[in-house]
């Protein structure tokens, strides 16, 4: 995968998204399978993070033996399960520059997740990274809406797919909500919902280092299934 | 950045899934299923104002291997003029690159869902018939299947067998006529002689309709006997609920899923042959019988008749006897 890239950029940009994708459900899954408060939460975050960049865990990852979030799921028990936090944290440096992790976002979403019973870890975890990702592609698809002057088209797919998620609306009743016509309605989703597959499929490819690694993540992502 | 609930998580993955049809005159109404390369969707053709099936490529295809496999397909079946084997209207492109095609949109159930309601052993054979002639068809062609099983097959409402999903079909020929036009010709791509390209790296057929050397992945070995040991497990399959199946058709089902290919059926029409022979009440070539077998079936075949004599010879003597009082 490009985060065991031995190009230094292209493997820091990699990590950064691997990371911008996987610290949540880290973050959740150490404060309900290892039953952490917050703080230890937060610390032990960090700490596999740590590792992850500075003990390059991914250079052990094969992606003939299992999936990338069954191996760092694996690494965070291992090194829970191994914990020696002062040791860890001395090592833990300014050295390494982080990405800002906004843990208050993440534990206010622990607040809506019902806690799995233990036999659905896996399951959950699958579940926060595909949250996380879609997350970070839907922030991607705004900030390209907004540049291209296409805000009503993200403005569409948040309230259509997300915000009235739960509900069944048609087409016309969303244009009339927005004072569009029905056709545009038609053409402005169809457009947000393109360019978000286009995004999700390119994140997928950065976090990914093999084209059947790639199609098996779509697989779990999109629900697509096997051929 | 906006929390995403489960019901948003779930709306957006079918979000991301849904084709976007938008500049090809097809109007997407829902999903019906998905497997082999890609997913299925009931769409309008606005132009002709009538529902068709259009599968579309649901994994990513970076390389254009799977939009080449899916053309493929699509012209395979489109060679295949049957009324058993469900007809291609059309193919295309999505606006995001993903290959598409239409087809009849088949109004039934899987038979492995409508075995039950077919009714005795009989109609359960007329429909194994009508599997049998589709796929002896596509072997007229030099078309093999390589994936017949009963989800592959549906049954419609007056009782019409259509053999769908030709994604894993391998050509014997690399040229395939054309029927209306016997001097154009459809190059198609010769299919590597490996599982792995075959099935597109992952699977091909089914474990238990399978044939031996299908499973081995003894891709230069699989001909037409193994659709017909397909078709073997497809009439044990008709006929395993509640002991339907007599010696003989048991006979016929061995024969067809025979370990060694070269004691199967030579080809399907043999083994709808056998079954003909069968509904007729005359001997299979499965199944050889002694005496008594071969005299019990021709007492099952002409059992009216016999009744009929044995009802006249009865109030004949029973006329006798009252004339003699």
């Amino acid at each position: 995968m490009a985060a065991r890239s031995a190009e230094p950029e292209e493997r820091q940009r990699a990590l950064e998204i691997l990371i911008s994708a996987y610290w949540k459900p880290v973050y959740k899954y150490v404060r309900l399978r290892w039953d952490k408060d917050s703080e230890q939460a937060k610390d032990l975050t960090q700490d596999f993070f740590f590792h992850l960049l500075e003990k390059d865990f991914l250079a052990r990852y094969d992606p003939q033996r299992a999936r990338l979030r069954t191996f760092l799921r694996g690494c965070v028990d291992h090194l829970i399960a191994n914990e020696d936090k002062a040791a860890r944290r001395l090592k833990r440096g300014g050295e390494v520059q982080f990405l800002p992790l906004d843990f208050e976002s993440a534990e206010g979403e622990l607040q809506h997740i019902e806690i799995p019973s233990p036999g659905l870890m896996e399951d959950f975890f699958e579940r926060e990274w595909i949250r996380s990702v879609f997350s970070l592609s839907l922030e991607r698809l705004r900030q390209e809406c907004e540049q291209r002057g296409k805000q009503m088209h993200f403005r569409l797919l948040e309230f259509y797919d997300i915000d009235e998620a739960g509900k069944e609306l048609t087409y016309e009743q969303v244009g009339q909500r927005f004072e569009l016509k029905t056709s545009d309605v038609t053409n402005y989703l169809a457009y947000a919902r393109r360019e978000f597959r286009r995004i999700v499929l390119e994140q997928l490819r950065e976090m990914t280092g093999s084209e059947e690694e790639f199609r098996r993540e779509v697989q779990t992502l999109l629900g697509v299934d096997a051929p | 950045m906006k929390w995403l609930s489960d019901q948003a998580l779930d709306r957006l993955r079918v979000a991301a899934d849904t084709p976007d049809l938008s500049g090809t005159g097809y109007v997407l109404l829902d999903k019906l299923g998905a497997g082999g390369m890609g997913s299925v969707f009931r769409v309008e053709d606005t132009a002709l104002g009538r529902q068709v099936a259009l599968k579309v490529l649901g994994i990513v295809d970076s390389s254009g291997e799977f939009g080449a496999r899916l053309l493929r397909e699509a012209r395979i079946i489109a060679q295949l003029e049957h009324p058993g084997i469900v007809p291609v209207h059309d193919v295309g492109t999505l606006p995001d690159g993903r290959v598409f095609y239409t087809m009849k949109l088949v109004q039934g159930r899987r038979l492995d869902q409508h075995r039950d309601e077919l009714g005795g052993v009989p109609e359960r054979l007329r429909t194994f018939q009508k599997i049998c002639e589709a796929v002896s068809f596509a072997h007229a062609h030099q078309v093999l299947h390589r994936d017949l099983k009963p989800q592959n097959i549906m049954v419609g409402h007056f009782g019409e067998v259509l053999v769908m999903d030709w994604g894993l079909a391998k050509l014997l020929n690399a040229e395939i006529p054309a029927e209306s036009n016997p001097s154009r010709k459809i190059r198609l791509q010769q299919q590597p002689l490996s599982d792995a390209d075959t099935a597109h790296g992952v699977v091909l057929g089914t474990p238990g309709y399978m044939a031996p050397e299908q499973a081995r992945g003894d891709v230069d070995g699989v001909g037409p006997r193994a659709d017909v040991y397909s078709l073997g497990a497809v009439l044990r399959f008709l006929l395993d609920d509640s002991g339907r199946a007599s010696k003989a058709l048991s006979a016929i089902a061995s024969k067809a899923m025979a370990e060694d290919e070269q004691q199967r059926y030579g080809s399907v029409e043999e083994l709808a042959n056998d079954i003909a022979h069968y509904l007729d009440g005359l001997p299979v070539s499965a199944y050889p019988e002694g005496p008594m077998a071969r005299l019990w079936r021709w007492v099952v075949k002409n059992s009216a008749w016999i009744l009929l004599i044995v009802a006249y010879l009865v109030m004949r003597a029973l006329f006798i006897l009252w004339r003699g009082r």
